[in-house]
């Protein structure tokens, strides 16, 4: 991790709009954020609060009703901003890589495995049909998958749903990305197959210098995998920072809230009350004023319902119109 | 020691599968001679990985599924086919998706209250109260009753779920994965709303899930699952901070608390899935073990006991060629 180098991908005031009949839904607000190689970046929140859209819009697979406005967005030189149909085909897939939660969104039935590992480097790269066999048989040893030869004949209903998962991820790396975009990449799998792939994942981004993004709502993949935090709530960044400080000295009461709500074996006491987070995250639809997480914090003010400031010391920064947070209103140091 | 609420004996599940499509069918043993106890309070945790049984399991202790061989016993007296619904009224499921197991046409006093019509208790005025007082029960406000299940949030469709399952004033309520759909903020307020419900009428829960920290959180007995077996059970802090089954002692270890300062954890198992209509000969578990000997792939290991359950791993058997007393994790 170095700040000191120019970011691979780096975003500026990322604002999806989506046209509704009762109004606009503003999906997502103003984002902010850069990734350098080798960095991983989670980003957790509430369902709904415009995890995936945001990771649609970097590689500009949004669907046609969403609006996507922003003051910056480039990867690595090129202003997704401006890139033509042409060029984003160019990077995804190729230095640009996706995985999503269900793998049959990325595997075709009617093929067989070793076909679609085959064709996914060729598409790109200019390369024997041989070099890519080797490869594919290559990678699928990587992710764990014995006897890869005599599974590239296999088709994918003939798999598991984590066997599947793990052709998705070799798939996903058949052509060195710089970038992989993972959402919710493990949530459907069991947690022992889910730490054998964060694990390929984690050395992935180490040995090779890969970016990554990595979507969950699970606290415990993130603290276990990230370098930087990003929080989501009702489309806004609330906290974002540095790993160890999100979760060392979370700031945000949407963060902090978050935290009391998971069982945390050693700490929380077996059988005790969790901490919860009461009502709903409200409607985004129309105009959308002042902190969207006030009507479920303990901590609102009047003041929660104009413009809210950006607080912290970067890179750790939150949303929040208590300077600390409200960490001394919850009794602990600021 | 009173007798257990629910008892399962010996209880095997065979379910015949085509594989291909001119292939015989083959038996596959979903549930593969299990024999639990539940006494009464009493939470127990049933985990494992995907496909090894524990929604067999489930639907067994439901009546939704028969058993192939063995026995339920309620209260100590055996199920039979003939008291299917008797057996109902006492036992009410949760399951995981409360999206899709709530009719979207139905209102929500029509969902919670048609176990009270199916079963014809009460009249049309006994059953609105018990239909108001289940609701405040679960913390849903009276003004829900005329709306439908797409006009609610998640957390409040599961409450929906809930209040189902305990108008029937059920003894035992079987969860599967109750809050694996839901999030963190939401599963909280549901993980305290089965807890205060079992402080207050001492249900019984058997609880299925994915999440050890939630299980840990919750159970006070946990029951490991492997390929339709139990291949470990004990109280609940035995098992996690001494579990001795090698493939419990995996699945701890992969339990990622959300702790920055630790990285992902090496699990140490093997890939190699079982083909449950085929699987592996001796221990089930041999081909993933990291202790696996040769006795494993020929013999299978007999339960021993161990506080609040059994293990079933040659390590852990006195009597056996491997005992290791030392092996604990
Ligand atoms: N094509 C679309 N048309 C209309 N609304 C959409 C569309 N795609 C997403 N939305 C809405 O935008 C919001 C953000 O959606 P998004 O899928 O990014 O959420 P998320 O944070 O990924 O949630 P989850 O954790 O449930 O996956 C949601 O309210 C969703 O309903
Ligand atoms: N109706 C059925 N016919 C044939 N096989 C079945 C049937 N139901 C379940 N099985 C098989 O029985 C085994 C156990 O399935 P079960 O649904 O009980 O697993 P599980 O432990 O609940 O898994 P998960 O964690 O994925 O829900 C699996 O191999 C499954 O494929
Ligand atoms: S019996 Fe052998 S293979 Fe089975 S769990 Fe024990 S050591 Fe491993
Ligand atoms: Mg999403
Ligand atoms: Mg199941």
């Amino acid at each position: 991790m170095n700040d000191m180098t120019k970011p691979l991908l780096s975003v500026r005031g990322l604002t999806l709009d989506i046209p509704m009949s009762n109004g606009t839904l503003h999906a997502v607000r103003a984002l902010d954020f850069d990734l350098h190689r080798g960095e991983t970046l989670c980003i957790v929140g509430e369902s709904g609060s415009g995890k995936s859209l945001t990771s649609l819009a970097v590689i500009g697979l949004l669907e046609k009703n969403i609006r996507r406005n922003a003051t910056q967005m480039n990867f690595d030189g090129t202003d997704l901003l401006t890139a033509s149909k042409k060029q984003m085909r160019a990077l995804r897939g190729n230095r640009i890589a996706m995985i999503f939660q269900e793998p049959m969104t990325s595997l075709n039935p009617a093929y067989t495995i070793g076909d679609q590992l085959i064709e996914a480097l060729r598409l790109h790269k200019n390369v024997s049909r041989e070099k890519a066999r080797n490869r594919a048989i290559e990678l699928l040893e990587k992710v764990g998958i014995t006897a890869a030869a005599s599974r590239l004949g296999q088709y994918p209903h003939q798999l598991s749903g984590g066997l599947r998962q793990r052709v998705v991820i070799a798939m996903a790396l058949m052509c060195e990305p710089e970038l992989i975009i993972a959402d919710e990449p493990t949530t459907a799998l069991d947690v022992t197959i889910q730490a054998q792939i964060l694990s390929l994942l984690v050395d992935l981004t180490r040995e090779m210098d890969v970016a990554m993004i990595l979507i969950t709502h699970d606290l415990g993949v993130v603290a276990r995998v990230a370098d930087k935090v990003g929080v989501m709530y009702a489309g806004e960044l609330v906290e974002s920072g540095p790993a160890a400080d999100v979760f060392g000295k979370p700031l945000h009461p949407y963060t902090r809230g978050l935290l009391r709500c998971i069982p945390q074996p050693g700490k929380t006491e077996r059988g005790a009350a969790l901490g919860t987070i009461p009502g709903i995250v409200p409607s985004l639809i129309g105009d959308v004023k002042g902190c969207a997480f006030r009507t479920r914090c303990p901590h609102a003010v009047e003041a929660c319902r104009d413009a809210i400031p950006e607080r912290g010391e970067p890179p750790h920064k939150f949303l929040c119109v208590h300077p600390d947070g409200a960490r001394a209103a919850e009794g602990e140091p600021a | 020691m009173s007798t257990p609420v629910l008892e399962l004996r010996n209880v095997v599940k065979t379910y015949r599968v085509k594989q291909g499509l001119f292939g015989k069918p083959k038996p596959l043993k979903a549930v593969n001679d299990v024999s639990i106890t539940l006494q009464k309070g009493e939470v127990l945790g049933l985990v494992g990985e995907s496909g090894c049984g524990k929604s067999t399991l489930a639907k067994i202790l439901l009546g939704l599924e028969a058993t192939t061989e063995g026995s339920v016993l309620v209260d100590g007296e055996e199920i039979g086919e003939q008291n299917r619904l008797a057996l109902a009224r006492r036992i009410q499921p949760i399951f995981q998706d409360p999206y899709s197991s709530l009719n979207p046409r139905k209102t929500i006093a029509d969902i919670v209250s048609l176990p009270l019509r199916v079963h014809n208790i009460g009249d049309a005025k006994s059953r609105e109260k018990s239909l108001r007082e289940t609701l405040e029960l679960v913390g849903l406000p009276s003004r829900v009753l005329n709306t439908y299940p797409s006009q609610m949030s998640g957390g409040q469709r599961q409450r929906v779920a809930i209040a189902r399952a305990l108008i029937m004033h059920p003894e035992i309520v079987i969860c599967d994965e109750p809050t694996s759909a839901l999030d963190v903020s939401v599963q909280s307020q549901i993980l305290n709303l089965l807890n205060d419900l079992r402080a207050e009428f001492g249900l019984t829960y058997l609880f299925i899930s994915h999440d050890l920290a939630v299980v840990e959180h919750l159970a006070t007995r946990v029951a490991v699952m492997y390929l339709g077996r139990i291949v470990e059970e004990a109280d609940v802090a035995d098992l996690f901070e001494a579990p001795r089954h090698p493939y419990s002692r995996a699945l701890l270890n992969s339990v990622l608390t959300p702790d920055p300062s630790q990285g992902v954890p090496d699990t140490q198992l093997g890939a190699a899935y079982p083909n449950p209509i085929d699987p592996p000969s001796g221990c089930h578990f041999h081909p993933r073990c990291p202790f696996a000997q040769d006795h494993c792939k020929t013999t299978a290991p007999r339960p021993v006991p161990r506080k609040g359950g059994h293990v079933e791993c040659h390590l852990h058997d006195p009597e056996g060629p491997m005992y290791r007393p030392d092996f604990t994790v």
